[in-house]
């Protein structure tokens, strides 16, 4: 069976491939968003720390003999505190100046950190198997269906899903988007933002780890596997809205299914057609999809 | 926290006319180090640290007089560095001609880029240009004449004007150290004319300007495409000197160490981007066996620097004479 002269078995095939990398932009860029809603930087170390949660789930399972479910829980925890102190310690001395010093600070973190783990385990990737419940797969009768593949769409999209709901339908997500439009009103309302920024960023940060360790078993585990991604997330992030946080999961789930579907058609535009979207999109609508005009 | 009240990338740029009497000591004093430096020094390096002092002049120009921080500039040193090598080693064009074609081939890119970029502004546009940038890198690494992870290899120096052997690396380094200063003074001359001032004005406060009549956006394309311009000449003059145009050099990586070099020198200052092109392609020359501490220095550099240093080597020098360099 063929759709557009294209054997179906290859199309979902991509479509499957389009889904999985979807899942990491929307993760990804929905951290971004939160970040930037609440501290208006660009976190460019975002990559890094998608990096690190990957490595700290390789780490459990050398060194403490914790798994992929533990790692699961204990990665985004780990590098969230990392992210905590970062902001604690740095970030929080730039937000009363150009907030172009913040994208310039966390673009040096990410050189330190790739360049301190490349240095230590080079540049070619580590390998991190599957758990064990999630090997194998089934075949749907059009495709066969990896396992590990279903639960990392499913879980990344409940997660997506869970954060917005949190932050657009709770008291505790009013208080964040409130603190958004007007930090000192919220201030003065007797809330601790300055707590609730450094909780943000560290959630962001656990939402960048967290994607590493679903990327683990796919992709390895590799010193510089956030280093390019984290490019094409900007650029989904520009394409939904900057600060949407639901722009930012129907951007990434949409462009990674639009990505696939170029692999197929026209291969050679594969790694740039996100790109060009960006470029039409900010042509048609400066502000984004689903992003307010400034 | 309204937006003047922050202090903002280039704030140590004054506004100021006239060619104030520091600044052409200073000038002279650089024009006197570079001429006398190839009998002291190597050369090859020299004109490697000339190329990306003259590319962190051009970054400056949209940083630290329009308050643009564009991430994506290693785009044009890259295309220029590819249009030239090409034009050079496969259509035989000389030297000159090959130069220009680069120079023009970032300009039109640039016209390109700044059209879609300076719609937005801050995070954004660093952001657009960074991503509209690795779509060209992209681009470099699936086109034929690229060629791909190659690069274009052995690209012939040739005969400057018919007469100028460029084999000889001495004539090499005097006319790199040429087109370094005439870039140079080029950009000087554009922060210091009126179109310049205009480009504060609006930087300080856009909205006002407009309100003056001036055509914001106009202005912020032209500095893009000038931007554009010299960067490009520093990568089509780096491609004859090196004999080579590779992914490297479109790679955000380089468009990193330009923020990098400008950092460290001094946003906003006329002198600050030359020092910190040297210091960064010193250090990456004393580090280079080091292989990943490379990065790691840089990335510590950069957070010294946002941290405490904002100023630069040649903002603090500056600040401590009580002198604009």
């Amino acid at each position: 069976m063929t759709i557009f002269g294209v054997p179906t078995q290859a199309l979902f095939g991509q479509l499957l491939i389009g889904l999985i990398n979807g899942a990491f932009y929307a993760l990804l860029s929905l951290g971004l968003s939160v970040i930037f809603g609440l501290l208006n930087i660009i976190n460019f170390t975002h990559g890094a720390q998608y990096m690190m949660g990957a490595f700290v789930a390789y780490f459990l399972l050398q060194w403490a003999g914790l798994g992929y479910w533990w790692a699961l829980l204990i990665a985004p925890v780990v590098v969230g505190v990392t992210g905590i102190v970062l902001e604690r310690t740095m970030l929080k001395r730039l937000y009363q100046l150009d907030h172009l010093y913040g994208l310039l600070l966390t673009f040096g973190f990410a050189l330190i950190i790739q360049g301190l783990f490349r240095d230590q385990y080079g540049s070619s990737g580590l390998p991190y198997s599957m758990p064990g419940q999630l090997a194998g797969g089934r075949n749907l009768g059009f495709m066969f269906l990896p396992n590990y593949r279903a639960w990392v769409i499913a879980f990344s999209l409940a997660v997506c899903l869970a954060t917005w709901y949190v932050i657009e339908r709770t008291r505790l997500g009013s208080y964040l988007r409130a603190a958004t439009e007007n930090p000192a009103l919220v201030q003065a309302f007797g809330i601790n933002v300055p707590r609730m920024i450094t909780l943000t960023y560290g959630f962001g940060v656990g939402l960048a780890a967290l994607a590493g360790v679903l990327a683990a078993p796919i992709y390895q585990v590799n010193p510089l596997m956030g280093a390019d991604l984290i490019i094409v997330v900007f650029a989904v992030v520009v394409i939904g809205g900057l600060g949407s946080i639901m722009g930012s999961i129907v951007t990434g789930f949409g462009l990674g299914v639009v990505e696939g579907f170029t692999k197929v058609f026209y291969p050679e535009a594969s790694n740039t057609v996100i790109f060009v979207i960006m470029a039409v999109v900010l042509l048609v609508r400066p502000a984004g999809l689903f992003g307010r005009a400034s | 926290m309204t937006a003047t009240a922050r202090e903002y990338v280039g704030a140590a740029a004054p506004v100021t006319t006239g060619v104030p009497l520091a600044q052409v000591a200073a000038f002279a004093v650089m024009t006197a180090v570079l001429v006398a430096a190839p009998f002291l020094a190597y050369p090859v390096f020299l004109m490697k640290a000339l190329c990306f002092a003259l590319f962190a002049c051009a970054f400056n120009l949209l940083i630290g007089y329009v308050g643009l921080l564009s991430f994506g500039h290693a785009v044009f040193l890259g295309t220029a560095g590819y249009a030239a090598a090409h034009s050079a080693k496969v259509w035989g064009f000389p030297p000159e001609l090959a130069i220009l074609f680069g120079t023009a081939v970032a300009a039109g890119l640039g016209i390109v880029i700044g059209a879609l970029a300076i719609r937005s502004k801050g995070i954004y546009f660093a952001n657009i240009t960074l991503a509209l940038a690795q779509m060209v890198y992209f681009f470099c690494l699936q086109a034929a004449f690229t060629g791909g992870e190659d690069g274009i290899q052995s690209v012939p120096r040739g005969a400057l004007l018919g007469f100028l052997d460029l084999r000889d690396t001495l004539t090499l380094y005097f006319v790199v150290l040429a087109i370094f200063l005439a870039g140079f003074l080029l950009i000087y001359r554009a922060i210091h004319s009126p179109f310049g001032q205009v480009l504060k004005a609006i930087r300080e406060n856009e909205a006002r300007a407009i309100s003056l009549g001036y055509r914001a956006e106009r202005y912020k394309l032209l500095a893009f495409v000038l931007s554009a311009t010299f960067a490009g000449l520093a990568g089509a003059t780096k491609a004859l000197v090196f004999q080579l145009a590779s992914l490297t050099d479109v790679h955000w990586t380089m468009s990193g160490e330009v923020v990098l070099m400008t950092l460290l020198g001094g946003l906003g200052t006329v002198f600050g981007p030359v020092v910190g092109a040297f210091i960064v392609v010193a250090l990456e020359n004393y580090l280079a066996h080091l292989g990943a501490w490379v990065t790691i220095v840089q990335g510590a550099i950069f957070v010294v620097c946002v941290l405490t240093f904002r100023r630069g080597v040649i903002g603090e020098l500056g600040k401590l004479l009580g002198k604009s360099l």
